[in-house]
């Protein structure tokens, strides 16, 4: 049991649907921005985005072949380690299902890579069945690179560290690797609803 | 709350505040009694959980300030207007209260003294509550790689740490440059402005010299000085970034 904390009331929100909020969150209107390093600037003619690792036959789109993909508009809620959720963000992006139809493999996990060396881990079942998306698009414009521009990964239902900013490829694995901040700490999961902030939650 | 540890679990446990310490007319700092602290790294933070007496909780997380060699751990928080946490810590809270916490957490925005390489700090605002504690280990721990601080604020008066920040350059050879973007006194001899390219490179070491950077700050400080930084040739993985905006702190 938590002890009271002497004089603190705090903001309940009106408006707004508390069960969309995970425990220990709030909801903000802006868009904080966390990263690691640096905002890297990839020119458009030199992105591309790979699957390879555990596949077949490796494959690769450049960004006029991506935007040629059969995207989907999506509207979720995202939710960040650092406490903030933010509703009814909408996005527009290729669904992570339809690039792993285009490969053959066995694996179980993946490792999403980034520019700037930013890397998360997911398993499969968690990028799949309308659970993930490779985004171009928020709120109707491009990514500002900031928020992972010129593409983001997108997975809305686990923290929005897995969620990488200026994703290039996706990996595949047998065995789960943990990225970047599931090395430092953080969970291995990432599920909000449940709390899994940091290892052992 | 506290009770049996769970290894490489962080527990929630329970400090008593010893101190408060008013840093500016925003910020002020809190030095906790924690019996159960394993012990941090410089760059670290903790989560805050607050209670109310219906049992609603809120939660944020707060670099922390002090040094691992200091007694205590000390947090600094600024104070965001219209925020449910940070006014409550800044302006509620009093010495012999208990806070709940958990912590430290993040192992990647930290420095250590047995790094190599000259450490480059550079702060935006409350952005210095980490290299704080940073620039704290550095002298404690008598680190052998020199030490610059690149610090903006507002005014002299929203320096936050400022005559202990005096003391460290005057005894232990901290290379500290700070600039004021709104307002300076009639004789303030440092930059004026904003951080921009020319005042970062006139403050860093040259990339071959393999400076350790370390840039925290809200975000467009935080943008901007790491572009700036890039642009003149730094290496981007020798920049650590930690970034905060307005996220209802």
């Amino acid at each position: 049991m938590s002890p009271i904390s002497r004089g603190f009331f705090g903001h309940r929100r009106s408006g707004g649907d508390p069960s969309r909020v995970p425990p220990g969150q709030h909801v903000t209107d802006g868009f904080p921005v966390l990263s690691a390093g640096p905002t890297p600037h990839t020119p458009l003619p030199e992105w591309s985005f790979t699957i390879d690792g555990a596949v077949e036959k490796p494959v690769s789109w450049r960004w006029v072949e991506f935007l040629a993909l059969a995207a989907e508009q999506v509207t979720v809620d995202i939710h960040c380690v650092t406490k903030w959720t933010k509703l009814d963000t909408s996005w527009r992006g290729v669904p992570v299902e339809t690039l792993l139809k285009t490969v053959k493999t066995e694996a179980e996990y993946l490792t999403v890579w980034c520019d700037g060396g930013y890397t998360t881990n997911l398993a499969l079942e968690d990028v799949v069945e309308g659970k993930a998306w490779v985004a171009y698009e928020y709120g109707g414009g491009p990514i500002h690179p900031e928020h992972g521009g010129p593409a983001r990964l997108l997975v809305p239902h686990l923290y929005f560290w897995k969620s990488a900013k200026w994703v290039r490829g996706l990996k595949l694995t047998a065995t789960d690797e943990p990225g970047f901040w599931e090395s430092y700490g953080y969970h291995n999961h990432g599920d909000p609803w449940l709390e899994q902030r940091y290892q052992g939650d | 709350m506290a009770g049996a540890a769970i290894p490489g679990r962080l527990s929630w446990q329970l400090g008593r505040v010893v101190d408060a310490i008013d840093e500016t007319s925003c910020a002020r700092s809190l030095v906790l009694d924690l019996p159960n602290w394993p012990g941090h790294r410089a760059g670290q933070h903790v989560d805050i959980r607050l209670t109310a007496d219906d049992g609603y909780q809120a939660q944020r997380g707060y670099s922390i300030a002090s040094a691992p060699e200091d007694d205590g751990v000390m947090l600094t928080v600024d104070r965001l207007e219209g925020g449910e946490v940070s006014p409550y810590l800044t302006d509620v809270v009093r010495p012999g209260d208990e806070l709940e916490l958990r912590g430290p957490i993040g192992g990647y925005f930290v420095w250590e003294a047995s790094l190599p390489g000259p450490l480059l700090l550079i702060s935006g605002g409350s952005g210095i509550v980490p290299l704080r504690a940073m620039l704290r280990h550095w002298a404690a721990a008598r680190a052998p790689v020199a030490v610059r601080m690149v610090h903006s604020a507002r005014s002299l008066d929203d320096v936050i740490y400022r005559d202990e920040l005096m003391r460290l350059v005057a005894f232990e050879e901290v290379d500290l440059r700070i600039t004021l973007t709104r307002a300076w006194p009639d004789n303030w001899r440092g930059h004026r402005g904003r951080v921009d390219r020319d005042f970062l490179e006139s403050a860093a070491w040259p990339p071959q010299d393999h400076p350790r950077i370390y840039v925290c700050g809200p975000t467009g400080f935080v943008e901007a000085a790491a572009a700036a930084l890039v642009d003149s040739g730094q290496q981007p993985n020798t920049i650590k970034t930690e970034r905060f905006g307005p996220t209802g702190g």
